[in-house]
């Protein structure tokens, strides 16, 4: 691998409250190279979207961050507020979950596309504009000279992931977070959506970083997976999906259903924190 | 006042496909809403064209005519001093509308950029701002109009100032909720992943949709602002005579209705129950509509 653009070295959240100290990450490491996609998976709860608000420094403050956070060598924890500003809007770009949570109801798409560059980057209404348009068409939306007089309430989800994918893309980052981007949506909007951020992603060699649940859409379109349980990454590599090293990986991975087999009980996963941590005592 | 408005606006030829400014009003307003709306219009109209409309000079007195009642020539009568009262209405309307609309105007200004602020900061800055708004809360409008007119003796603009900083926390206190809710709702934080400023996000991404509560708050309270500045006027410590206003008629009008002449009075009494009525009425509406839409 060349060299990484992102690279999370034992990172830890620890959350203070009155009470009691709990990490909700627990030395989490990974390392992203640029151009290159890691999936990272994990059931509800283990930490995946508290990854992401800790590389963009999103976490609430109540948090206590250690560990060491780079990108393209810069330490992210230590940024002063302005650079933390341009890192989060020139260098990454994140999609999320639930698109029409994620814009403001009251303006325009055209707005919400164009606004920040305009704002901050010292471009023209115009010429956003146009790479707008563009950019909307090559994400597979139609008529993108009307959609941007739209407003949000106006198109349907899978329209507006592809809005927000676009609006990622015009801001030109270098790494792209995506979690969860195809969950809220039906599996036809899934196979969509996920085709053409993979495509552009390739096409313009970024790095991503997608969070899922669905490991055989994470294997598809990722160099590599990680797997997260209880804000551990327990294994991480190109071949996980195909040969399991892990015991809580070869059970999740046990424990999709098959189109061809008829099960009256689907699997249920009998890996648990008491048998996670008596593993972590062995090792 | 901007509902009213509103209603003199055509129905533009495209109101088949979308619905028109006159339709969307009477969707928000019901019936009633629309009703108080277009009192409120008329009256305002009349106020504002008062030089060209009032049949009279409003400030000169026809002695051999005082204290007419009503007549052909004067419908509503009229004063102590025989001036025509349907006139002193038009003319007193529009400082009865023009001077509480200029405290909401600057209370709802002050008062929404407080709100965001506090909103927006949280912590200490919150803490400081709620603080003094409830200082302000606690204090009836009516002192800060007297204490504003101890300090720079009576006239219309003091009371105006004094009111307008007693009206400040009955909009920032509802917006600052507003904007706490918006806040934390996850179209803020793209923004502020996108790069975005604070301030930009509070006044580009929050303000717009926290405005309908900002209107509607407003306009309720400018039926509290009516009747305060006329309790200022009818103490007279607002505006001055002979200056025509609908508080200070009230005033003038209360030693001739003990002679057996109640028209002045009552006159611009109904004027200032049905000015507030209206506008409550539609702040009313407004408010329902700002919340169901939520």
């Amino acid at each position: 691998m060349s060299e990484a653009l992102l690279a999370l070295d034992n990172v830890r959240a620890v959350l203070h409250t009155r009470h009691q100290s709990q990490a909700l990450l627990n030395g989490v490491s990974f390392s992203i190279a640029k151009g290159e996609a890691l999936g990272l998976v994990g059931e509800s709860g283990s930490g995946k979207s508290l990854t992401t608000r800790a590389i963009t420094r999103m976490l609430d403050p109540a948090f206590e961050v250690s560990g060491s956070i780079t990108f393209d060598g810069a330490p992210v924890l230590s940024m002063t507020p302005s650079e933390l500003r341009s890192y989060r809007s020139m260098d990454i770009g994140m999609i999320f979950q639930d698109p029409r949570a994620h814009v403001n109801p009251v303006h325009t798409v055209g707005d919400f596309l164009t606004e920040e560059l305009v704002r901050n980057r010292g471009l023209t209404r115009d010429e956003v504009e146009h790479r707008a348009v563009a950019l909307l068409d090559e994400v597979g939306v139609r008529y993108p000279e009307r959609r941007l007089t739209q407003y949000p309430h106006e198109l349907s989800g899978g329209m507006l992931q592809r809005v927000m994918i676009a609006s990622v893309l015009l801001a030109e980052p270098r790494l792209i977070l995506a979690d969860e981007p195809t969950t809220a949506l039906d599996v036809t909007a899934q196979s969509d959506v996920m085709a053409i951020l993979d495509e552009q992603r390739r096409a313009r060699g970024l790095s991503l970083l997608f969070i899922t649940h669905d490991l055989e859409l994470a294997a598809a379109c990722c160099d590599r997976l990680a797997v997260m349980y209880a804000g551990e990454i327990v294994e991480q590599g190109a071949h996980v999906y195909e040969s399991p090293g892990h015991p809580y990986t070869i059970e999740l991975l046990g424990a999709r259903p098959s189109i061809d087999e008829r099960l009256d009980r689907l699997p249920v996963l009998r890996y648990n924190r008491d048998i996670h941590e008596q593993l972590k005592a062995e090792a | 006042m901007t509902i009213s408005m509103e209603k003199t606006v055509k129905t533009p030829a495209v109101a088949a496909r979308q619905p028109g400014f006159l339709q969307k009003g009477y969707e928000r307003l019901g019936l009633a809403g629309s009703a108080a709306a277009l009192v409120l219009l008329f009256v305002s109209l009349s106020a504002a064209f008062a030089p060209l409309l009032a049949p009279y000079d409003p400030d000169f007195p026809d002695l051999l005519a005082a204290l007419s009642g009503p007549t052909a020539e004067h419908p509503l009568g009229t004063d102590a001093l025989g001036r025509d009262i349907l006139s002193r209405l038009m003319w007193g309307a529009r400082v009865t509308l023009a001077g509480p609309g200029l405290v909401i105007l600057l209370s709802t200004v002050v008062g929404t950029v407080l709100a965001l602020v506090a909103a927006w900061c949280g912590g200490r800055v919150d803490t400081v701002i709620s603080w003094v708004l409830d200082i302000l809360f606690a204090v009836p409008g009516i002192v800060f109009a007297l204490i504003s007119v101890a300090i720079w003796g009576p006239s219309l603009f003091t009371v105006v100032a004094g009111l307008a900083v007693a009206y400040i926390p009955y909009v920032a206190r509802v917006v600052r909720g507003a904007g706490l809710r918006e806040r934390n709702l996850p179209y803020v934080s793209a923004a502020w992943l996108q790069g975005q400023s604070g301030a930009g996000i509070t006044f580009t991404q929050i303000l717009p949709n926290v405005q309908g509560i900002v209107i509607a708050q407003a306009i309720s309270s400018l039926g509290f602002a009516v009747i305060d500045l006329a309790a200022v006027s009818f103490l007279g410590l607002g505006v001055q005579p002979p200056t025509a206003d609908l508080g200070l008629m009230v005033k003038s009008g209360f030693d001739s209705v003990l002679r057996g002449h109640p028209a002045e009075a009552i006159a611009a009494g109904v004027l200032i129950i049905l000015i507030v009525w209206c506008v409550t009425v539609i702040g009313d509406r407004l408010t329902t509509a700002a919340r169901s839409m939520r």
